[in-house]
């Protein structure tokens, strides 16, 4: 098998609401799949609905070959989910929560003891196993729900912004893990807002908005298709007006970052020339100069306006 | 296949079991379960006793009613409500754990509670003098009742889908407290004999069943056949339960949103 998710027409509304309307995708086996998209884009509903929280109204979605509406407990006890608003249980021990997950998913009491023990010695929790969740901080209690999903050693794990608000630190332990997981063999499905981390770890990428996919592809070709977006950056010793700049030919846009300016065109061959004949006739010296391919946020804020009709 | 689906269910039952440790570790210190489980109801029944010159075979009845009726509903309206409101729901709802079985662990905690909770009382009366002339039936009707009333509770919070444990709570109360003026709880149903409607009402509340159970086993004296008293706790567990499981399973996704 070398699909972990099929989607086909996956479709919820919330009353009048619309919140994920037909959509359709695959995630292949040992992918890193990224889910982007704005605030109420859908991501939430659609993982709700991947992991049989949420009945779709139309569509189905079918995990390692079950179907989450037909065989739901099947699709379940492969899964594992770290949901957005997750929490752990405050009134039990960072022990008794795991030991509570490895109970919901029927896994031996000794097999959960030996994880157990060794996840939270992976994550740095193992000192505090016996301390209430309460006490427990956003890092450490996000991390207590990871070792929780993980406990279960699944093959698609769902992750809804498992990064969101934490430390610097502890977000890159995360990372470093569903890294780690994912080579291991395990299938890794996650939500996020963040562009750089999508970059960085997702074999591809699906940008959803108004519940439609608005693109799916590799990070790198999601970038390369987007080609008015490239630009091309440039400083100057002195200060220069903005205005003139935005003359010279085939630049579609510009930007001021600080003491740089962006520069935005199809053609950033032909404005690094008129660039440097720009310095040169206004006795300037270039202190910078360099091409930049779009960002996958540029890509991002562009599929979302195009999306949205502006 | 029927071997699998027996494995299936045992599978599940254990994953009961999971759910009811978690419930009866967490849930039995929470304020509304002390509040509304046990002094509310202490205090209700000291105000309706005191000062009334009666039997203490009666009084018994009443304090054994009213402990296992209110700590069996007790743990259970506020279960799910809390699992909203601390964010633990939709993981929950996410494991490998059927609905029924989700549920039948939150019954289990709330019988185990109740049961225990209604040992304290049943201490009292024996210390008091109470004699149990029929301790079998005795026992088996507090199970059997402990059962009935934990799935009640689990009902009570089925509808409507609110994240606040208390209105859970105040809710189930606005139908428990009236049911306990009609169940022989403070007046036996054979002392109602003109109130023909109290009585026809007093059928369909699954107390009425228990206090004429323990009626039976303290004075032997009871307004219903036993049989018939087993039949209907039975009945309405079976009724409550199954009708819990079915509103929960249409509510549970619309706590989350």
């Amino acid at each position: 098998m070398k699909t972990a998710i099929e989607v086909e027409g996956l479709t919820k509304s919330f009353g009048e609401i619309i919140a994920v309307n037909h959509i359709n995708f695959e995630v292949k086996k040992d992918e890193i799949f990224g889910f982007l998209g704005p605030n109420g884009a859908g991501k939430t509903t659609t993982i709700r609905m991947l992991t049989g929280v949420l009945k779709p109204d139309e569509g189905k979605a079918i995990i390692m070959g079950h179907d989450i509406l037909k065989e739901p407990l099947k699709a379940k006890q492969i899964i594992s989910v770290v949901p957005e608003m997750a929490n752990a249980y405050r009134d039990l021990t960072a022990w008794q929560n795991l030991m509570l997950m490895g109970e919901l998913y029927g896994v031996p009491k000794e097999e959960s003891r030996e994880r157990a023990k060794f996840l939270l010695k992976e994550f740095g929790l193992y000192e505090r196993r016996n301390q209430l969740a309460r006490g427990f901080s956003k890092g450490m209690k996000q991390k207590l729900i990871l070792c929780a999903a993980l406990l279960t050693e699944p093959q698609v794990l769902f992750l809804d912004e498992p990064t969101a608000g934490l430390d610097v630190e502890s977000a890159r332990l995360i990372r470093d893990m569903i890294r780690q997981y994912n080579r291991e063999g395990t299938t890794i499905f996650f939500s996020t807002h963040n562009m750089e981390e999508a970059n960085r770890l997702c074999d591809r990428i699906a940008i959803i908005n108004h519940g439609k996919i608005a693109a799916i592809d590799t990070p790198e070709k999601l970038r390369m298709k987007s080609t008015e977006l490239k630009s091309v950056e440039v400083s100057f010793n002195k200060p220069v007006p903005i205005k003139e700049l935005a003359e010279i030919p085939n630049v579609t846009n510009l930007k001021k970052i600080g003491d740089k300016i962006r520069l935005y065109t199809d053609e950033p061959h032909s404005v690094i020339n008129s660039l440097t004949d720009y310095a040169r006739r206004k006795k300037l010296t270039i202190i910078s100069l360099n091409t930049l391919a779009p960002t996958l946020e540029d890509v991002f804020i562009k599929l979302v306006k195009e999306h949205r009709g502006d | 296949m029927t071997r699998l689906m027996v494995n299936n269910f045992f599978e599940q039952l254990k994953r009961s079991v999971g759910v009811a440790k978690k419930d009866l570790r967490i849930y039995y210190k929470r304020g509304p379960v002390i509040i509304f489980g046990l002094i509310m109801p202490f205090f209700l029944f000291l105000s309706f006793f005191i000062g009334r010159n009666m039997p203490i075979e009666r009084l018994f009845i009443g304090l054994l009613g009213m402990a296992i009726f209110f700590s069996s509903m007790s743990i259970g309206p506020a279960i799910i409500p809390f699992e909203a409101s601390s964010r633990t729901l939709e993981r929950l709802m996410s494991t490998p754990i059927a609905v029924w079985a989700l549920f039948l662990g939150d019954v289990i905690a709330s019988f185990l509670y109740g049961l225990l909770i209604s040992i304290v009382p049943l201490i009292i009366g024996l210390v008091l003098g109470i004699n149990i002339i029929q301790p079998l039936i005795l026992s088996l009707g507090m199970v059997l009742a402990a059962l009935c009333f934990s799935s009640f509770g689990i009902l009570l919070s089925a509808y409507p889908p609110t994240d606040v444990p208390s209105t859970a709570m105040m809710i189930s109360n606005l139908v428990k407290f009236p049911l306990v003026f009609i169940s022989g709880v403070f007046i036996p149903i054979s002392q109602m004999q003109d109130w023909g409607k109290i009585i026809a009402s007093a059928s369909f509340s699954p107390l009425t069943y228990f206090t004429d159970l323990v009626s039976y086993c303290t004075q032997e004296t009871s307004y219903y056949s036993i049989p018939v008293d087993f039949i209907a706790l039975i009945g309405f567990t079976l009724l409550f339960l199954t009708a819990a499981i079915k509103i929960h399973e249409k509510t549970l996704p619309k706590r989350l949103s």
